[in-house]
């Protein structure tokens, strides 16, 4: 390959590193706009957390867990490559990874993506964990669950070698995350005063809807990155044809979503059209390289009917998700993994069942370590803050400090 | 002298004042309140249907001399009312004293 190639595949992989990267604030603007203003120092913590602690265990040995080089053929499950990073042989040059990238830009590429796994669980927790217990959930599930399972598919283990497809990630980043979300919202419980002692639901507001809107936008530049690296080189007729299915899912999701929550609430609601478009960018992440524009099209708009209606299913089971990580991340990524077995170039009633058993197995494995995770910390340090600093708020209970301190807002 | 406090609408509260000065009252303090009321709004948030029956209000307190008070209570009431339920209400209470602080003078006449 030549130099020339070599060097654009690469610049543009450092491109989708930072678009990657830039999702961080995506999320952290959506999370904190998404809840109560006396919680937004603790969420925009957790956010700057995520972010950096994921990216130091992902060198520490997330990485090497990650892309441990199982053997060609083998059925891959467990292997470690050992502490920290270094370059292999030849890891500058054209001949690592078919010219795609560099051996560092792929660590940091790998590395954005990890952290990500995180942030999907500190949206679901939000307002009620205590802040220790959300440290070490998230540095044991994104430090060891997340590579592990990463190692399966994109590691080169048993599940790419059975045929699982899973592009950019629905099913490894998404549903890993969701899966967490969902275990540990179902112990750690509802925020006091989601649900009223007769057991209906009430409506806790998030604070600021332009700082969410900014996050969502954000969120779908940044998948341009999270998309478009994920083709693992510049190549222009895939990068080009995956930037166009992403956003056309994006856009399908959130219309339909807005018009279906209208249908079912008569409403028109914000948050639900945002979480539409994230739902059709989850779902089209499976196979966004795989798609024509119409499948690209249906896929995110049932992304986003399937978002608006695992809100109201979680809400009817009363677990409280104050962003819908859980809806948009664990169940449109299921949907966008499944899709891969319906539409597009590798549709098959066997390519579906394959695509069924990975998110099986994926979600098992994940369920049982966020369980065990789960109750370890619940049993020693404790999930929950005390009701008197959830209802004063976490930013003054576990900072002392308030996010808005002489900032005021005029009513209508 | 007297006090009003009325309890009025947002909407209305421009033409209060302008009807407040028409009738010579030139100053007074305002600010805006939330109370329970019996108005019930049905709303949706995230698919959660909820009802509000917390009310967004405008609430004034002018202190004024005994011959002002029929004219700024009809003042209010002619443009405060919509003829809605909700429009508010007023309350007329005694004031024992008033004080200038910039002189220490007190009476009716600190009202001027």
């Amino acid at each position: 390959m030549d130099t020339a190639l070599f060097t654009a595949n690469n610049v543009w992989m450092m491109i989708c590193t930072a678009l990657v990267f830039f999702m961080h604030m995506g999320f952290s603007l959506l999370e904190a706009g998404l809840t109560r203003q006396k919680n937004t120092v603790n969420i925009l913590f957790k956010n700057f957390f995520v972010i950096t602690a994921g990216l130091l265990l992902y060198a520490l040995a997330g990485f090497n867990l990650m892309y441990p080089g199982f053997e060609e053929g083998a059925t891959g499950f467990f292997k470690f490559a050992g502490w920290g990073i270094a370059p292999p042989e030849g890891g500058m040059t054209a001949a690592y990874a078919s010219g795609g990238y560099t051996w560092w830009t792929d660590f940091l590429f790998q590395g954005m993506f990890a952290a990500t796994a995180a942030t999907i669980i500190s949206g679901a927790v939000a307002e009620r964990i205590k802040l220790e217990a959300f440290f070490v959930i998230a540095i044991l599930y994104v430090g060891i669950v997340y590579p592990i399972v990463g190692s399966w598919q994109w590691g080169g283990g048993f599940l790419s070698n059975w045929g699982f497809y899973d592009f950019a990630g629905s099913t490894l980043v998404h549903s890993v995350g969701g899966w967490a979300a969902l275990i540990t919202i179902y112990f750690l419980g509802a925020r006091i005063g989601k649900y009223s002692a007769d057991g209906t639901s009430n409506p806790i507001f998030g604070h600021n809807m332009p700082l969410a809107a900014g996050g969502v936008l954000i969120l779908w530049l940044g998948w341009f990155g999270f998309n478009g690296g994920s083709v693992l080189s510049a190549d222009p007729a895939t990068t080009s044809l995956v930037l166009v299915t992403t956003s056309l899912a994006a856009a399908a999701g959130g219309i339909v979503a807005s018009i279906f929550s209208h249908i079912l609430y008569k409403n028109y609601d914000l948050t639900m059209f945002m979480n539409g478009v994230l739902g059709g960018l989850v779902a089209i992440t499976a196979g966004a390289d795989q798609m024509s524009t119409g499948e690209a099209m249906i896929i995110g708009a049932i992304g986003g009917i399937i978002v608006v209606l695992a809100i109201a299913l979680l809400e009817k089971l009363k677990l409280d998700d104050p962003v819908g990580a859980i809806a948009v991340h664990l169940f449109a990524g299921m949907w966008g993994t499944l899709a891969v077995g319906i539409f597009g170039n590798m549709a098959s009633t066997k390519q579906f069942m394959i695509q069924l058993a990975g998110v099986g197995i994926v979600g098992a494995f994940c369920v049982l370590s966020a369980l065990l995770l789960v109750l370890v910390v619940n049993a020693t340090i404790g999930l929950r803050v005390t009701k008197e600093q959830e209802v004063g708020g976490l930013d003054d209970a576990e900072h002392g400090m308030s996010a808005y301190a002489d900032f005021s807002v005029s009513k209508k | 002298m007297k006090k009003i406090e009325a309890l009025i609408r947002k909407t209305q509260f421009e033409d209060v004042k302008n009807k407040l000065h028409e009738a010579g009252v030139t100053f007074f303090s305002y600010w805006d309140v939330t109370g329970l009321g019996n108005e019930n709004k049905g709303r949706v948030y995230r698919g959660v249907s909820y009802s509000t029956s917390a009310i967004e209000r405008r609430m004034l307190s002018i202190v004024v001399n005994d011959d002002f008070v029929e004219p700024a209570v009809q003042a209010i009431i002619e443009a405060g009312g919509t003829g809605n339920i909700g429009d508010g209400k007023i309350f007329v209470l005694p004031v024992e004293e008033a004080y200038r602080i910039r002189t220490g003078e007190k009476g009716g006449d600190t009202l001027n």
